[in-house]
């Protein structure tokens, strides 16, 4: 069966859909070393701020029954070297444009951090990331209060040239009620899940294992929680969805589609099997085919109908 | 970094809770770098440095410190591993009169360390800390290639006290240590030289940044820029 894996998101035409994760993929030039990364839909690059972040100190990994935690605290060069430097770097091993993940701790940190995109041409749409679990003061402060996130939502699209998914956190009570306020905010597009917020004890010290005691939770565990939040949001709003949380196969992308899901990002998998975009991409023509799907398009948000 | 299947040679206990495994199929590394191992049944893979890599034989020294090492434990002759091979960077071999500081686990990527200066026709010297001498193990392998000085923390065996008061009055032009945290950090006083450390890893090569350290040229992956840093460099 001939099979069309093609999809597109905002306008912009992708080879496929899977989009490795944030955080999980650094700024993907170095995955060039491992396999041609031009196999890749697209990628949603590590997240970043207008200064350069050291983030938490370690340990900021805990690992737990089929997932992990993670604390990284939003470690990154800052704008201008990711711009300047990481960019082209990636441009020269990866031909398709890519999506910018920024995060902030003030609404004039997200506003200055998305314009600076603005201009660079690599970059199709910038990921707003109010969910990130392990800044203090920022990140998922403005990701779990509905009018918080509309307004910041709201203050970065005045200046933003590029489209703006909003990836959204799970660690709210509506979810859908979230991402009906960043689109009321002019939210393009959502991603989501971010991460869970879990804790983890050294149970021989007796103490939290990660440094700031809590982080975010990823993984397959978490994939069943993540596809029910895709299929809510995807029935409350009319914008795209990007799909994310604990995909490790192609099945796994063809659920998430179908609950709703325009692309899908696979996150806590490239970190135990560098390959598993690759691999993911390689198996999907083969699992469409048992399936009788002949274009992934058709598929998106056919659950839903129930 | 390499996608590898190995296969279970064996396995042999050690002291101290430490086991010895062999494995074969792995691309050749250099002293200081570690490979990742699936373990079935838990999410993340487990980082071990190499201790040897001989005639297609892979020898890692694994101390049971968790679930993970505990079920690696129980790999049996013949098995398939899944595993990350030729992560990190590795020691220089710069010194002519190097000095091998090793506490406890630590000592483990010292050994192969100690056979490359051995090939380079170097003899280096080795000060090796454990807890007491029930806990002490590959004594015998090192003095084979080097001239080894036991310390343990009660004088049951050589030395009493730490690896590193014990190593300071050996003569030596560079150190290479590896061992828990606060022996590395103690072990500036040695002068010049490298030490390996050890953190809790996401990935294992690079992606996560989940072992970042401060150095005084930025910030640096354990597992990439890493995990053998020049001892001046690192800020605690």
């Amino acid at each position: 069966m001939v099979t069309d894996v093609r999809v597109s998101f905002l306008g912009h035409e992708m080879k496929n859909p899977v989009v490795p994760a944030s955080g999980t993929f650094g700024f993907g030039w170095e995955f060039a070393e491992y396999y041609d990364i031009n196999v890749l839909g697209s990628m949603s690059l590590k997240g970043t701020t207008a200064e350069a972040r050291y983030g938490n100190p370690l340990p900021r990994i805990a690992e737990c029954t089929a997932g992990l935690i993670n604390a990284i605290g939003l470690q990154n060069p800052g704008v201008r070297v990711v711009i300047d430097e990481e960019i082209p770097r990636l441009d020269r091993v990866y031909e398709d444009k890519v999506i910018a993940n920024v995060g902030g701790h003030s609404v004039e940190e997200y506003v200055s951090t998305v314009a600076a995109f603005n201009d660079c041409d690599k970059v199709f749409a910038v990921e707003l990331n109010i969910s990130c679990p392990n800044v203090k003061g920022g990140g998922m402060a403005f990701g779990t209060d509905a009018e918080t996130a509309k307004n910041l939502v709201y203050e970065v699209k005045k200046h933003a040239k590029k489209p703006l998914i909003v990836k959204l956190s799970p660690n709210v009570t509506s979810i859908a009620d979230m991402a009906r306020a960043v689109c009321d905010g002019g939210a393009d597009a959502v991603s989501l899940i971010n991460t869970l917020v879990g804790m983890r004890i050294d149970l021989r010290m007796r103490r939290p294992i990660i440094s700031v005691r809590t982080g975010g939770f990823s993984g397959p565990a978490v994939f069943p929680v993540a596809v029910r939040m895709v299929s809510d949001v995807a029935r409350a709003v009319d914008v795209p969805v990007m799909g994310i949380g604990g995909v490790s196969s192609a099945r796994d992308v063809i659920e998430m589609m179908m609950a709703g899901a325009s692309a899908v990002q696979v996150g806590a998998a490239n970190l135990v099997d560098p390959f598993a975009c690759k691999r993911i991409v390689e198996t999907l023509p083969e699992v469409m085919s048992e399936l009788g799907i002949k274009s992934l398009r058709e598929i998106v948000g056919v659950a839903n109908a129930v | 970094m390499k996608h590898e299947i190995l296969k279970v040679l064996g396995l042999r206990a050690l002291n101290g809770g430490v086991y010895e495994l062999s494995l074969s199929g792995a691309s050749k590394m250099r002293a200081g770098q570690f490979v990742e191992l699936a373990v079935p049944g838990f999410f993340l893979r487990r980082p071990i440095s190499v201790a040897d890599l001989e005639d297609g034989v892979l020898t890692l020294l694994v101390k049971e410190v968790g679930e993970g090492t505990k079920k690696l434990r129980e790999s049996v002759k013949g098995e398939s591993v899944d595993a990350l091979t030729c992560l990190g960077n590795g020691f220089d071999l710069s010194s002519s009169s190097p000095l091998l500081v090793g506490g406890g686990i630590g000592c483990a990527p010292l050994f192969k360390l100690a056979k490359e200066f051995a090939a380079k026709g170097i003899r280096p010297r080795a000060v090796l800390g454990f807890r007491n001498a029930e806990e002490a193990y590959y004594l015998d392998e090192f003095a084979r290639y080097c001239d080894v000085t036991v310390a343990t923390d009660d004088g049951s065996l050589g030395i009493k006290g730490n690896a590193v008061s014990a190593a300071r009055d050996i003569p030596h032009d560079r150190f290479y240590a590896c061992g828990p945290a606060v022996m590395l950090r103690a072990a500036r006083v040695l002068g010049e030289g490298q030490i390996s450390l050890e953190a809790r890893m996401g990935c294992g090569f690079g992606a996560c940044m989940g072992c970042s350290i401060k150095t005084t040229s930025g910030y640096a992956r354990v597992c990439k820029e890493g995990p053998v840093f020049e001892a001046a460099e690192v800020i605690w």
